[in-house]
């Protein structure tokens, strides 16, 4: 029952909205199945699937507000999750910013399902985990990693007429490979949509070279370098700066994007003009569902345009208040780019450091998203376009902001996953500031 | 809401199930596990209630319940672990549940090359405990909560604060736990938390400034929040921390006051300072620091895709590695009244206890469960078992781990007293370590310049740079028992996928000598 049809779920939002007496009434229902495998030391340590589905209703007397959660479908449980949500209206205290239902949307959908990643067995992940595993212990190398699965469907339907229903389905891989002496380690992370685009043996190859290629790492002095940021490594600043975008956060004159003297800084220019930062449902790499939280239809959202804040995300509370019209929030992150590789881009560096992956990212000052964290499982140092020697980790103290105005090269964006769905380029900056060393290998 | 944990009506919060029902569930899923072959067999039956109460300002932004219940049955079969978790609390649904994890467990153990070793740990019949709390905060009415919090606001914005978010969050974890040793333990662990965060905002320069509460979450009752004067320090320049009861409207004042003084603060000189901690803002840098980096499983890898491994490799505690300063004991204490790791029992039965980490500087042990104590040639666990919900598997997380006072009579003033060019810091800023657990940095809240064993004005834009065995060596004092104070992480992830734990950090103000302090302020231009 994890995974509804459209019409078996329509059939008891329908019967939940009707039983409803509040002035509004919203009712959610969301299945997922998720499986995952992990393995450690070269052995599968843990491996799972949890499956669940449950119904939210949210009820409105004037702006007295409540929720109410439930598991079970029967007649009676629908009731009873009514009457509860109701009740708890009842004794809630008045919220001066609700917001009522949103009115009968049109959705456009977007491709979010793919059954090759529905279908995967247990056998299927274990596989994925030998095959990640075996050819590190033919190497002396070992190997620590994790696949996640999910399928998940979300059906919604309101007091206005209002109704959505679609499925979903992603993966997400990450593998790290130490060498049995702990000198070297190697990474690699893989998000996709569709799992049959996937090849362990392929893609654990990759974190097995770096691990193999970063012992015996050498100290550089901390300072400004160029560097080349892989995507997974970039992503973590970018994914960082991205949760600034609020509109009421600029305006009330708390965010990087408040104007001193007041207001915020849409249309100003705030990085490289070959910046361009965006939301689309319906890219097709990093799909995502054509609505968002409140039931708001999502569209194609300039964030960024050639380096100017071209909108900023506005509540439908605020964007009321305001006199703007609210936008459904975005569901991804995409940065576009060139067309080189990270490999073409080394081959066209004259000096600079490859960063492999970005750690325990920190925010140290909101006023400037200055951001610490540190280089993980794979810093090189390059010359004359080749990686001539493994570097010992750094920790970073920069400001995407900043480091969005050090742009040498963009190349091609690829699929990110962790967290945020994001397409994400590969790039050469300047100046990146290192301020430590770090021992951790 | 968190996933898996549904809203229900305030009253249902304080409702509990009999123990009599829950040793029947348990009773039926070890019988059936051990007919299914399982030669090892524990049942959690959890019922886990939050509540949170979230405001800013003048509005209330909501007022939310969530209970998650259900059944955790883990088995050893074949030497391999097997879990399976269900939320239908029926005889036969736990039974079916506990089929399963055997199943699951011998599936594993095809490719085990070594078999799961338990430390023993004794039956202990039927037994009980429960977090020593005074006021239970599930049974408080919402309109009280709700004063508070906007009465705390009103306050924060009557002394200045251009913004104030407040917020309250409640947990009681109602656990019963039963293995095939004969224990049946049943226990009632609360925790309350009660953050704020007020912004300053100079309009004219764009510059703004927060400063989050002194407070600290804890292993207590609704009482924590009745702002007990005995239990506030004060410092030689005026600024009151909190020990064991917090007055959260006065600390929110005091706040407002500060957060406008930040706007204009001296921006810090880069250099070598000694440091004075605060135990509000030590608390995360032993976290960090310490209680990681002496998770066994993090240590031999089991975490090496995540959250890392360890340089405290098992090596160093054979040489008795200097990690500190010979006035440096850590003790792991799973018992400390209060803190937010104590219980009477873990989450594999094993009797909780206190023990040494670090003694006179010198790394002496790690932080172990059932199945990892052999490792470290020990016959019986350290009571470090967690899972943070009946659907989790339980798994090693670390206990509160804390600072023992020095032993030479010194308050706080008698230690700033001593600091020619220092650093006063209170309170939790931003924080980042490495992978291994070697370099870290770490900003504050409040930052008072001392020159001269006097403090003499607020800075900004400071955070010290560490490396962790250098940092711990350059301990030059410790505040006496007097000063003992905790900090608490109310979420610590680890793990995956992810679980999250509560944790304590007790110190007193501690001093650390010529650490590199770097400035953070920046230019957008």
């Amino acid at each position: 029952m994890s995974i509804m049809t459209q019409d078996e779920a329509k059939t008891i939002l329908d019967k939940v909205v009707a039983l409803s007496t509040a002035d509004q009434c919203t009712a959610r229902l969301q299945g997922s199945i998720d499986g995952n495998i992990r393995f450690a030391l070269n052995n599968v340590s843990t491996s799972g699937v949890v499956s669940d589905t449950s119904l939210a209703v949210d009820v409105a007397f004037g702006k007295r507000v409540g929720t109410a959660t439930i598991n079970e479908f029967s007649d009676a449980a629908l009731a009873r999750v009514v009457k509860r949500a109701e009740d708890l209206a009842k004794l809630a205290p008045e919220n001066p910013e609700f917001m009522p239902a949103v009115d009968k949307q049109t959705y456009r959908p977007s491709n979010t399902f793919v059954e090759a990643t529905a279908a995967i067995t247990p056998a299927q992940r274990a596989a994925i985990a030998q095959a990640s595993i075996e050819p590190c212990k033919a190497q002396n190398l070992i190997a620590a990693g994790f696949l996640t699965d999910n399928q998940s469907f979300v059906a919604f339907a309101n007091s206005n007429g209002n109704f959505g229903y679609q499925r979903a389905s992603d993966m997400n891989y990450t593998c790290t490979v130490r060498t049995a002496d702990g000198q070297g380690s190697g990474w690699v992370g893989r998000s996709l949509q569709d799992i049959s685009d996937f090849n362990a043996a392929s893609d654990v190859n990759i974190a097995m070279r770096k691990a193999a290629a970063s012992v015996e790492a050498q100290a550089l002095e901390p300072g400004k370098y160029t560097v080349i940021l892989e995507p997974a490594a970039a992503a973590g600043l970018i994914s960082f700066m991205g949760n600034f975008f609020g509109a009421r956060q600029a305006d009330e004159g708390r965010s990087f994007l408040s104007k001193a003297g007041g207001g915020n800084k849409i249309g100003d220019q705030v990085y490289d003009p070959r910046v361009n930062l965006y939301s689309d449902p319906w890219d097709p790499d990093v799909p995502v569902l054509p609505w968002d939280g409140d039931g708001l239809p999502r569209e194609r959202m300039a964030l960024v345009e050639n380096g100017r804040i071209a909108n900023l995300n506005y509540s439908r509370f605020w964007a009321q208040k305001q006199g703007k019209t609210a936008m459904g929030q975005p569901g991804n992150l995409i940065m576009s780019g060139g067309t080189k590789s990270t490999s073409d881009l080394v081959r066209e560096t004259e000096r600079g450091i490859l960063v492999t992956r970005t750690w325990y990212i920190r925010m140290v000052d909101p006023q400037t998203v200055l951001l610490t964290g540190l280089t993980r499982d794979g810093t090189f140092y390059i010359e004359n376009g080749q990686l001539k020697y493994p570097l010992k980790n750094f920790r970073f103290n920069e400001s995407p902001v900043i480091m969005l105005n050090n742009i040498d090269e963009l190349g091609r964006p690829v699929r990110v996953g962790e967290g945020l769905t994001m397409m994400i380029p590969p790039m050469r900056l300047r100046d990146f500031t290192f301020t430590s060393l770090s021992d951790a290998v | 809401m968190l996933p898996g944990f549904r809203a229900i009506a305030a009253e249902q919060l304080v409702e509990t199930v009999e123990i009599a029902v829950k040793k029947r569930l348990a009773d039926a899923a070890m019988s059936a596990a051990t007919t299914a072959g399982a030669s090892y067999c524990d049942v959690r039956i959890g019922r886990y209630m939050r509540q949170f109460v979230v405001t800013r300002e003048a509005n209330v932004q909501g007022v939310t319940n969530t209970e998650s219940s259900g059944v955790g049955i883990r088995v050893i079969a074949d030497g391999a672990w097997g879990f399976a978790a269900t939320n239908d609390m029926s005889a036969e649904a736990v039974a079916a549940s506990a089929r399963l994890a055997t199943d699951i467990a011998k599936a594993n153990a095809r490719n085990q090359t070594t078999p799961v070793q338990l430390a023993p740990t004794p039956s202990l019949g039927e037994v009980s405990w429960r977090t020593p709390i005074r006021r239970n905060g599930m049974e408080v009415e919402i309109q009280e909560k709700v004063d508070l919090l906007l009465g705390v606001n009103a306050a924060a914005t009557g002394a200045g604060a251009s913004f104030v978010n407040s917020s309250l969050f409640l947990v009681n974890e109602q656990k019963y736990f039963a293995s095939t040793d004969g224990s049946y333990i049943d226990q009632d662990v609360h925790r309350i938390f009660a953050p704020f965060t007020v912004t300053a905002i100079d309009r004219s320069t764009g510059k703004f400034r927060t400063r989050d509460g002194l407070s600290t979450p804890m292993g207590m009752g609704y009482e924590y929040l009745d702002g007990d004067a005995a239990h506030k320090s004060t410092a030689p320049n005026g600024v009151v921390s909190y020990g064991k009861s917090y007055d959260m409207r006065e600390d929110a004042i005091a706040a407002a006051v500060q957060a406008r003084e930040k706007l204009t603060a001296t921006s810090v000189r880069p250099g070598q300072y000694d440091l004075v901690l605060d135990p509000n803002h030590l608390g995360l840098t032993i976290h960090e620091s310490v209680g990681h980096p002496l998770e066994l499983d993090r240590v031999l890898g089991y975490e090496a895709n995540f959250a890392g491994t360890s340089f405290a490799t098992l090596d160093k505690r054979e040489q008795r590695f200097q990690y500190g300063s010979e006035i440096v004991n850590l003790i792991a204490d799973k018992t400390e009244v209060g803190s937010l790791g104590a219980v009477g029992y873990d989450d594999e039965g094993v009797q909780t206890k206190a023990w040494p980490l670090i003694e006179n500087g010198k790394l002496v042990d790690y932080q172990a469960t059932r199945d990892q104590a052999h490792i470290l040639g020990k016959t019986e666990s350290d009571g470090c078992s967690y899972a943070d919900s009946w659907s989790s598997v339980q798994f090693q997380r670390m206990p509160n781990v804390s600072l023992q006072p020095g032993k030479v009579p010194m308050s706080v003033a008698d230690m700033i007293a001593g600091v020619d060019n220092g650093i006063y810091i209170l309170g939790r800023g931003s924080f980042s370590i490495d992978q291994q657990r070697y370099n870290a940095q770490f900003g504050g809240t409040l930052f008072y310049e001392i020159k001269n064993g006097q403090i003499t004005q607020p800075l900004e834009d400071v955070a010290y740079q560490m490396r962790t065995p250098e940092f711990w060596n350059a301990c030059s004092a410790i505040c006496d028992e007097r000063d003992y104070r905790s900090w608490g992480s109310f979420n610590d992830g680890k793990g995956q996928p992810s679980q999250s734990s509560a944790v304590s950090h007790g110190s007193p103000t501690t001093r650390f000598d010529g650490i590199n302090v770097i400035n953070t302020a920046r230019s957008l231009g």
